[in-house]
């Protein structure tokens, strides 16, 4: 076989740029990091990487910029697969003028990002850079600018997906804050508005880079990340989970998977402790009802009253949003109202079915809560689920009360199953608060009154913490028992299969964000 | 974190866990006539002294931040209390400035 000149010179430059880049392997390793390369090689199928604008170049003369050549712009572009899904994916190249942000850096995630808008596919982000490319000024906001619009077109077509695994400060966390979910890895992660010199200067607080924006800050604090890697490898096994959980776009299914029944070791008849003040991992109910005990949680350690995340049922991906009794006992406030709110819409925008097991006293009751907005964020709830149009699943495990029960995907917000337990309270209040008002009067009038309140909480449980009040007014479609749950899910799924739910034309809504 | 609590939510009691948000959450407290820093920066200039008598909406002092000159006022008419920062002092946001006794 004989290579022609043109081949020849291009195979050249090829290498020029890579023996280039071969220089800085040792830079990112003393940090403890992969090279972009060797990331989005982690990442793919072996051999499917194809890559686009190897040849990009930046433009500006200022600052002696026109004397330095940075290869690929500090940024690496293209397509491939993962699991054998289509995706596109950049890496910023940290090791090339500190993966900063310029122009051409900017037009070629632009690019790739148009791409996979079109061909419908999800979009994956490397995040290490340091931020905007100081000598080109304006036009490196510009850039940003660009990408941020595009995150916001792409929003709800198709999904998108950030890791940060290096610095992320700046204009430049508002890319991933944009795109559906946000990877941190432990000890590489930094990402911050301002960073601690600022912070420092303004306000003479000394925090370092780690505790300001590390892993842990995001994953447990902020809430800005939905999920926390120990390292890099870890990470790419958690993407490629995720990856096989979600459709390409939003006109898809997710691709479904062989069925599995639950492993034994999760009985369902036995987590539920009887007494009810007594708490349980709702985590074990979620994984004695789904394909293979396979359950793939989101932001699991943000705002642990709520727990969000993916599992499969027949084969299918359905949506889970569950109240965990052993955090603040389930209640709902700001921050889990916030997880929840957002996860219910991206089921929505890429047609997964949405399961929500209900165990709740209410709202977290509190002068911060109030002040900080409860109101505003717990409306939210409401929105996605009244908005949502996916195949909508209740199951009332024990206690629905109040705003609560409401707010969990009841009948009322239009769900489309309504399931509850024999032992489900599903009542306007707790026992103990409703006797109190109810019977105020004869408690107050009683020679003995604890007694009486005793007397009348009971006649209360009696009477109404039981799911069949709500049964006799179809607010509940069927009570069943816990036994029975997973056939039920996997029949209303199937049966569901071709909802259709039509909503007046809107441009769109206005949620209380 | 890890141990359960008796948590009393009112209308029921329930055995659960706390996190560490809800552990740290300020208890509130009902503050009368404070002036506030809205923003974290520096005193610059400090108009009024103890036992000032303030109209509505007077200069109070300024707060520098953000490269910014912000003239703080009065909230209301009365009678400077208790001043406590000093001119070049660096604030943190919702630092209280000055006490006014409202007349």
């Amino acid at each position: 076989m004989t290579i022609d000149k043109k081949t020849l010179e291009l195979l050249k430059k090829k290498e020029k740029i890579f023996e280039k880049m071969k220089e800085t392997v040792e830079k990112q390793a003393l940090q403890g990091k992969l090279t972009a390369r060797k990331r989005i090689s982690a990442l793919l199928d072996p051999e499917s990487f194809h890559e686009y604008d190897l040849f990009v170049e930046h433009k500006c003369t200022d600052f002696g910029l026109d004397k330095k050549s940075l290869p690929g712009d500090a940024v690496i572009t293209g397509i491939g697969k993962i699991e054998g899904h289509p995706i596109c994916i950049y890496a910023q190249d940290f090791t090339v003028a500190g993966g900063s942000l310029g122009i051409m850096h900017a037009k070629k995630i632009c690019k790739i990002m148009d791409h996979a808008l079109k061909l419908g596919i999800p979009i994956i982000g490397i995040n290490d850079s340091g931020g905007a490319r100081i000598q080109e000024g304006v036009n490196s906001l510009a850039g940003y600018g660009e990408i941020f619009y595009r995150n916001s077109i792409c929003s709800g077509v198709i999904p998108q997906i950030s890791i940060i695994s290096g610095p992320c400060a700046g204009g430049a966390v508002y890319s991933p804050a944009l795109t559906d979910f946000v990877f941190v890895i432990d000890k590489i992660t930094k990402m911050f508005i301002t960073g601690p010199d600022v912070i420092k200067t303004v306000l003479g607080e000394e925090v370092t880079q780690e505790d300001l924006g590390g892993a842990r800050i995001h994953a447990e604090i902020s809430g800005n990340a939905h999920f926390f890697a120990e390292n890099e490898e870890d990470c790419f096994q958690k993407v490629k989970k995720l990856v096989t959980f979600i459709p390409w776009n939003n006109k898809k299914k997710a691709e479904p998977f062989p069925p599995k029944s639950p492993k034994n070791i999760y009985n369902i008849n036995q987590i539920i402790p009887e007494d009810p003040i007594k708490p349980y991992d709702v985590r074990d109910i979620i994984k004695a009802l789904c394909d293979d005990s396979d359950f793939f949680e989101i932001q699991e350690h943000w705002a642990k009253n709520i727990v969000i995340g993916f599992a499969r049922f027949s084969g299918e991906t359905v949506g889970i949003v569950a109240n965990q009794p052993i955090v603040l006992a389930g209640c709902l406030d700001i921050d889990s109202s916030d997880k929840a709110a957002r996860f219910i819409r991206f089921c929505d925008s890429f047609n997964i079915p949405l399961l929500t097991l209900v165990d709740i006293p209410g709202y977290l009751p509190g002068v911060d809560q109030e002040h900080n907005g409860v109101i505003r964020h717990g409306a939210k709830i409401l929105y996605s689920y009244s908005e949502a149009t996916v195949p909508k699943i209740t199951v009332i495990l024990r206690k629905a009360y109040g705003g609560g029960y409401i707010a969990m995907c009841s009948r009322h917000l239009g769900a489309d199953f309504v399931f509850a337990w024999p032992h489900a309270e599903i009542a306007v209040m707790g026992p103990q608060g409703a006797a109190n008002i109810i019977f105020r009067k004869e408690i107050q009038a009683s020679k003995d009154p604890e007694k009486t309140l005793k007397e009348k909480v009971e006649e209360y449980k009696e009477k109404f913490a039981n799911p069949y009040v709500a049964a006799q007014n179809g607010h509940i479609d069927a009570v069943i028992r816990p036994k029975e749950t997973r056939e039920f899910i996997i029949r209303a799924i199937e049966i569901s299969k071709h909802k259709e739910d039509m909503r007046p034309y809107k441009k769109h809504g206005i949620p209380p964000f | 974190m890890e141990k359960f609590v008796i948590f009393n939510l009112g209308d029921g009691t329930y055995e659960t866990k706390l996190t560490k948000k809800f552990l740290k959450r300020k208890p509130y407290q009902k503050e009368e006539g404070t002036v506030k820093a809205y923003i974290p920066g520096t005193i610059s200039k400090v108009y009024v002294k103890k036992g000032s008598f303030v109209e509505k909406n007077t200069p109070l002092l300024v707060l520098e931040a953000m490269k910014m000159q912000n003239e703080i006022f009065s909230p209301f008419k009365g009678v400077v209390e208790e001043i406590f920062v000093k001119e070049n002092e660096k604030v943190i946001k919702n630092q209280v400035l000055l006490k006014i006794k409202e007349e």
